[in-house]
């Protein structure tokens, strides 16, 4: 069942283009990333998606209603938690928690077993003002405002933004349980490294959808060679790879080099093509999501 | 003390109060060296990496930065090393000319160095022809390119970056950090504080900060190893769960 | 309702919990009283005064020691010759010269009359014409009571007489306890919310309550309740200290003076919102209040300048301030003790600004960002 559809949905800022024609479509009860860097246009997606934004052109539906006739039905029925923290920081964690859920009509205690297993552990800090609290405490404290109200589909744009890799992954470990609710989670982010936790990702650039698939599939369908150089003088290795038309690009990686190269490249050829003092050890690497990114932005 | 060390601690304690941020911390980064300085939030990275900048005093412990002491001589300290930060570091409303010409004369440079060296290296970046540009209309990784560039304008002997790439897209993310390794090629040590493990990853070593200790310190492959898995978001992970504060 | 309700909640915790702008709020209507009342006071207390008397004569003496026994004279010194007169000015020891003429005792009963001079330094125009207006009036008074005490028959040169409407004693309060309302009121109305409005979208909170159920008039209601209470709250300090710190009384209706503040308030409030749907930043926010609300308040609202003096053009933008006419309404309500008929184009002005302003707001604000 189709939960979100969005067509040919065009977005400009005078002459920047936001938005470039994207299309998706997400399934009920599927976490959904999208992801690309800072100013690539998934916040202006968002804000068109939860009705704050008109389009310039494209239709958006979620849930079945339409983003600019029925705004008011979708208002109801999603959540949402913005880029930054959008909390009051002079109210109270559960002065918070009450103002939202009284906002949509509903009560905490109605809907408490939805957030309960985030919420206990902010009821230590009950009575603290919301701008006290850690990075990762706000952020688990936004999730428990925006799912107060049981919505059907929750917007969550760059949640893990500044927040600690422990907190992260905590927070994706709460995304996973809410999915199994079914609630369908579109999410946002510009760390590669968060792909693997969704169950589709769109990577996006300069309001574009590089490309709509699972993270597994993405992986697979990365058709370059990769792999790793490691000796005692990289900096002469990497002008000798920069030189060779054959390599794509060479950058350093901490103690190695990290070089990319078309595909059915022969790694072992290049003992003998190289110049070194000391001994060179080559390994292939598997792929990652950033440079399946990179891939995808050089077509 | 050796020569080659550009950061030299030694048993460094902040205390507030009761409260100790950074407790007795001790490790030395060599001329050179990009070294990772990470650590969840309210570990103790930004008490300690003000300290190292000269901007705060230790409770106790000593440390030496770019040759100078930052008990007896943090002035010194202060004109030679570079800063540079996510939130701030250009002022937006400057053309990017503008920008270097103002953080070189905070450095004591001549005018006249600062035009001949400032052509050179916008020459260098592909900036030239956008020396007029407001920074604000630069896209971002212009934007974090020009500002490492601006933070070693006057060579420091050291820089502090704070996460310095967070948001920005993996292409210009690498060309960042190829400038990084140029200028630790170049001699100058860089210091970079960060929480995201992808940062991590590219430095020659890193040092994982929990409750105000170091807990761990070595290379990034060497803590994988260490910690039987392959990605030092699992290292991180590992050491700093058991954390018992944050911010 | 219980949606409204959790509203107004929250905006009262707002409120309450920034201390430091509650004690402005609450204090700035008090420092402002005490301040014209007492410190910044049109009217002048203690002129430097010096008396010059050729020869020493009874009627002299009666007359000099009113001057000394008035608040707004102190003799400071006495002379006998015309030349050491400069003196005194240059030296500043002397604001004003009260000279008896020679031969003042004799002339006094002749047809003549007397003649005494006021000398004053009149650099400061003002205060040169009201300390003059001053002497005047105390040596009419002595005059007047000379000829009924004695039946003699009017001497010649009789000074001009003034009388006082409503404020015989020319007490500054009557001026400025309206235009200190109608500066307050709508300054911390118009800024105060147009700034809690801002803070909402800068903080991206409003983009929550935008993508929640919430109707738009919801928003705007709770924003405008505890700042209603705060303005009532101050309208209230301002007239329990004009009455009883600075005995000033309410000549004519409490309720009819209260509910042309109620309208004035309501009207700085709509203001506020309308200010907040274009300022995007609460500094942005806290400037526009500023010069938009401030500076014309202060100039066009009667509390410094007289409008009636101004040229014409700026007579029609005048029309044009809230301010102005809300503090001709309370002129009239409480100093002059009017019924609230005479008042009744106050009232219509301002209740139909009000409404243009509201509606106009809600117009303005945006169902999305």
């Amino acid at each position: 069942m189709i939960e979100i559809s969005a067509y040919g949905v065009s977005k400009s800022y005078g002459r920047t283009k936001a938005l470039d024609n994207i299309c998706f479509e997400t399934e009920k009860g599927e976490i959904f990333g999208i992801i690309g860097p800072d100013g690539a246009g998934k916040t202006t997606l968002f804000r068109i998606m939860t009705t704050l934004m008109l389009a310039d052109s494209g239709t958006v539906t979620v849930a079945g209603y339409d983003v600019v006739k029925d705004f008011s039905e979708i208002r109801r029925i999603i959540g949402y938690m913005p880029g930054r923290f959008s909390l009051y920081k002079d109210l109270s964690v559960e002065e918070n928690l009450s103002f939202f859920a009284s906002v949509f009509g509903t009560t905490v205690e109605e809907n408490y077993h939805l957030v309960a297993d985030i919420y206990r552990q902010l009821e230590p800090f009950k009575k603290r003002r919301a701008d006290a609290l850690s990075g990762g405490m706000k952020q688990k404290l936004a999730l428990c405002c925006a799912m107060i109200h049981k919505p059907r589909v929750l917007f969550l744009d760059e949640p893990t933004t500044g927040v600690d890799p422990v907190s992260r992954k905590e927070f994706w470990n709460m995304l996973s349980r809410l999915k199994n609710q079914g609630v369908t989670i579109i999410v946002s982010t510009p760390y590669m490294d968060e792909a693997g936790m969704c169950d589709r990702i769109a990577l996006i650039m300069n309001g574009r959808f590089l490309k709509i698939e699972t993270p597994s599939n993405m992986l697979e369908q990365y058709d370059r060679t990769l792999f790793s150089v490691r000796s005692d003088n990289n900096a002469s290795l990497l002008r000798q790879f920069r030189g060779m038309p054959d390599i794509k690009s060479c950058y350093p990686f901490g103690e190695t080099l990290h070089v990319v190269a078309d595909k059915g490249f022969d790694i072992s050829s290049l003992h003998s093509r190289l110049v070194s003092s000391s001994p060179v050890l080559i390994e292939g690497i598997r792929p990652t999501i950033e440079d399946c990114f990179m891939e995808l932005n050089e077509k | 003390m050796s020569k080659e060390n550009a950061i030299e601690v030694v048993s460094l304690t902040k205390k507030f109060g009761d409260f100790t941020a950074v407790d007795n911390i001790s490790f030395s980064v060599s001329k050179g060296e990009i070294f990772g300085f990470l650590g969840a939030n309210g570990a103790g990275k930004t008490t300690a990496m003000k300290m190292l900048c000269g901007l705060s005093r230790p409770t106790s412990g000593d440390a030496v930065v770019a040759g100078y002491d930052i008990n007896t001589n943090p002035e010194e300290v202060k004109r030679n090393i570079g800063y540079m930060s996510q939130k701030f570091s250009l002022y937006e409303d400057l053309t990017v000319y503008e920008n270097i010409e103002l953080f070189a004369g905070i450095y004591g440079m001549k005018r006249k160095d600062i035009s001949r060296k400032a052509i050179t290296l916008l020459q260098k970046l592909g900036f030239y022809s956008e020396r007029k540009t407001f920074v604000k209309e630069l896209p971002l990784g212009w934007k974090q390119k020009l500002a490492f560039s601006v933070a070693i304008f006057h060579e420091p002997k050291v820089v502090f970056l704070d996460e310095p790439t967070g948001g920005v897209d993996p292409v210009a993310r690498r060309q960042f950090w190829f400038q990084i390794y140029e200028a630790a090629e170049r001699g100058i040590t860089v210091f970079v504080t960060t929480h995201y493990m992808d940062e991590a990853e590219y430095c020659n070593r890193v040092s994982v900060m929990v409750d105000g200790r170091i807990e761990a310190l070595d290379t990034p492959s060497a803590l994988k190893k260490r910690f039987g898995t392959d990605s030092m978001d699992s290292v991180f992970y590992q050491l700093a769960r058991g954390a018992k504060r944050s911010d | 309702m219980k949606q409204f309700l959790a509203f107004i909640r929250k905006e009262f915790r707002h409120v309450l919990r920034d201390k430091r702008t509650m004690l402005i709020l609450l204090g700035m209507p008090v420092a402002q009283i005490i301040l014209f009342g007492f410190a910044i006071s049109t009217e002048i207390r203690n002129i430097d005064t010096a008396l010059l008397v050729p020869e020493a004569g009874e009627n002299i003496r009666r007359l000099s020691e009113r001057f000394e026994a008035s608040d707004y004279f102190s003799v400071v010194s006495l002379v006998s010759d015309e030349a050491s007169i400069d003196g005194l000015f240059q030296r500043g020891e002397a604001d004003l010269v009260i000279a008896f003429s020679p031969g003042f005792e004799e002339s006094m009963y002749s047809p003549e009359g007397a003649s005494i001079r006021l000398i004053a330094d009149a650099t400061n125009t003002n205060a040169a014409s009201a300390m003059t207006m001053y002497a005047s009036n105390i040596i009419n008074d002595f005059v007047s009571e000379k000829i009924s005490e004695t039946g003699m028959p009017p001497v010649s040169g009789v000074q001009p007489n003034i009388r006082m409407l409503y404020n015989p004693q020319m007490r500054s309060a009557y001026t400025f306890v309206p235009g200190v309302m109608g500066l307050i009121i709508i300054l911390i109305c118009a800024m105060m919310t147009s700034v809690s409005i801002v803070r909402e979208k800068e903080t991206g909170t409003m983009e929550l309550l935008l993508v929640s159920p919430v109707k738009p008039i919801v928003v705007i209601m709770a924003k405008i309740v505890p700042y209603f209470v705060v303005s009532m709250v101050n309208y209230l300090t301002i007239l329990a200290l004009s009455v009883w710190l600075l005995h000033l009384p309410i000549s004519g209706s409490f309720w009819a003076l209260t509910l042309l503040s109620v309208i004035y308030i309501v009207l700085s409030l709509a203001l506020g919102q309308l200010i907040s749907t274009i300022a995007k930043t609460q500094v942005s926010a806290m400037l526009m209040s500023g010069f938009m609300l401030l500076v014309p308040v202060l100039f066009f609202s009667e509390l410094l300048f007289p409008v009636d003096s101004m040229p014409l053009v700026f007579r029609w933008f005048s029309d044009l301030i809230p301010a102005r006419w809300y503090v001709i309404g309370v002129k009239k309500i409480m100093i002059e003790g009017l019924p609230m008929a005479y008042a009744a184009r106050e009232f219509i002005i301002l209740s139909v600004m009000a409404a243009v302003i509201m509606a106009v707001s809600l117009m303005r604000y945006k169902n999305r960002m």
